[in-house]
């Protein structure tokens, strides 16, 4: 479904990734694990074409998308959740959602029938959004916001998410259910691209698992497999 | 005398409101204070002209002057967006990853080009606008005030409830706020940062010449430098309702004309271009991000 290939990008001056190669197939959860700094958020940026590749190429359902703007990206179905969140904290709740909604919406309203399943689908897994849907973004709490972040990213009805640290600074209680979240969510057939530091809990969920380090991809393979391996062990999961 | 001032006052705060929504804007969304807004607004007053005498010719004014005076007003904002669009494509865009003060340089140098541009094409002379809609003067309570005077403060309000109701209701106008927020994430939703720029540029321009022209059916008079003082003004009035705030602006211009007249009359009308930056630099000491500023 997506494959990248050769991949070198700079961020500002620093050559961030030095040459990767990674594939996600159909319906998979694949993880990209690794320290701070490793390159994996500079991946998705990659990806998402906010960041270029000085060569290579990435191609998502057998087109080539590396030379397309973002914007261009997400109307082609991929979907980013960047690290932080990032809701728009001057916004809604509602009109966060709506932005996610931006490339299925029509061109003067913000309103369709079609799109009304889709707030609906996002606020049963939420009700908590449903509930402070005319609130500011800004006022949420951190879960709250991953959940709204979350959110927002379906609202494009994406075939593939790129998740960026989506467990990072959240209260336990959040942890367990944004994971639980995003196993649903491949469930249910979306294809999930996973950056974490939460290694253990990441190698758990996902099907397949890349480890980056100083820009390179390292060791690959099935999540369990690296969950075992001892040098990951080692150097990841504190065992 | 003093409600005179004041009604004045807002007539002229009015305009600067229009013009100071043009900054606000950019600003909010670039981070860029487009010093050439100024000159757009003196280019509508100009095109107001060219139009009114286009309309003179083919006889359109013995027909229906309100009908000419619309048709000119659409028309020279319809122009002066198009002025505003091209501006932001090669004076500005290629300069988007640039450092800050890059773009700002390019605003100065785009303002001295439209200023000597139109001095060229138009002469260095006063230019007349021509007197064709006859104002009939309304008193009341001691109090004069012209259909003209009436006509600039209700167009002002309404087109900037107008942009107001657009920037918060509509699709666009939501994924402005959400630029103006977080361009990269802005981005990462689907939102074409680049249209949503335009747009903002086509807006603030199309104000502007509406602004312009009301300016010159008001005084009578369009020379190619009035954009430089009157865009200094407005882009004063933005910063003292809070640049990046559209109601912000629109208080700002009014705050702005009313103090001006007033001063004007009962201070000296020799400083009258002076007061509004005096006012500006008290404002800001005591709110440094102006009146409706984002508090951060």
């Amino acid at each position: 479904m997506l494959l990248l290939k050769d991949i070198y990008t700079f961020y500002g001056h620093i050559e961030a990734i030095k040459g990767i190669d990674i594939y996600v197939n159909k319906g998979e959860i694949v993880c990209l694990i690794g320290s701070n700094g490793a390159g994996k958020s500079t991946a998705l940026m990659t990806i998402s074409g906010v960041l270029k590749s000085k060569t290579g190429s990435i191609t998502f359902e057998g087109e080539e998308i590396h030379r397309m703007l973002p914007h261009r990206i997400v109307a082609k179905g991929i979907s980013q959740v960047p690290e932080g969140r990032r809701i728009f904290p001057k916004l809604t709740v509602r009109e966060n959602l709506e932005m996610g909604a931006y490339t299925k919406s029509s061109k003067l309203r913000v309103k369709s029938e079609k799109l009304k399943r889709q707030y609906d689908k996002v606020y049963e897994m939420f009700p908590v959004l449903k509930e402070r849907e005319k609130q500011m973004g800004g006022t949420l709490s951190g879960g709250e916001q991953q959940m709204l972040a979350i959110g927002r990213a379906l609202m494009s009805k994406p075939k593939l998410l790129l998740l960026d640290e989506p467990s990072l600074g959240l209260a336990p209680i959040f942890v367990g259910k944004i994971f639980k979240t995003i196993k649903e969510l491949n469930a249910k057939g979306l294809t999930i691209l996973l950056v974490e530091q939460n290694a253990r809990a990441a190698l758990k969920l996902a099907h397949r698992g890349y480890v980056m380090e100083s820009g390179r991809i390292v060791k690959e393979g099935e999540g369990k497999k690296l969950l075992h391996a001892p040098d990951i062990k080692r150097a990841y999961l504190g065992e | 005398m003093f409600f005179q001032q004041i009604l004045n006052g807002v007539t002229v705060g009015g305009v600067y409101a229009l013009i100071a929504l043009g900054y606000t804007m950019v600003y909010g969304i670039l981070e860029l204070i487009n010093f050439a807004h100024g000159e757009i607004y003196m280019i509508g007053a100009y095109l107001g002209i060219i139009f009114i005498g286009i309309f003179t010719v083919i006889g359109l004014t013995q027909y229906s002057i309100p009908l000419a005076i619309l048709l000119s007003f659409i028309l020279s904002a319809l122009f002066c967006s198009a002025y505003g669009f091209t501006i932001e494509k090669l004076a500005y865009k290629p300069l988007r990853k640039a450092p800050r003060l890059s773009p700002l340089i390019s605003a100065i140098g785009v303002s001295i080009f439209l200023q000597n541009y139109v001095m060229l094409t138009q002469g260095a002379t006063d230019k007349v606008f021509p007197h064709i809609l006859e104002t009939t003067k309304i008193e009341f309570f001691n109090l004069t005030i012209t259909t003209l005077q009436v006509f600039i403060i209700i167009t002002s309000l309404l087109l900037t409830g107008l942009l107001h109701l657009y920037v918060m209701k509509t699709k666009t106008g939501k994924a402005m706020r959400a630029v103006a927020q977080d361009k990269v994430m802005a981005s990462l939703l689907g939102i074409n940062i680049d249209r949503i720029i335009s747009v903002t540029f086509i807006i603030g321009s199309g104000l502007a010449a509406v602004a312009g022209m009301m300016v010159a059916m008001y005084y009578g008079l369009v020379n190619y430098s009035i954009g430089y003082i009157a865009g200094i003004k407005a882009f004063a009035a933005a910063v003292l309702g809070g640049i990046g705030s559209i109601p912000g602006a629109m208080l700002g211009g009014f705050i702005l004309g009313i103090v001006e007249s007033l001063a004007a009359s009962y201070l000296s009308s020799e400083y009258k271009d002076a007061y509004a930056f005096v006012i500006l630099i008290i404002i800001l000491l005591i709110k440094p991000r102006g009146l409706l500023g984002k508090s951060q």
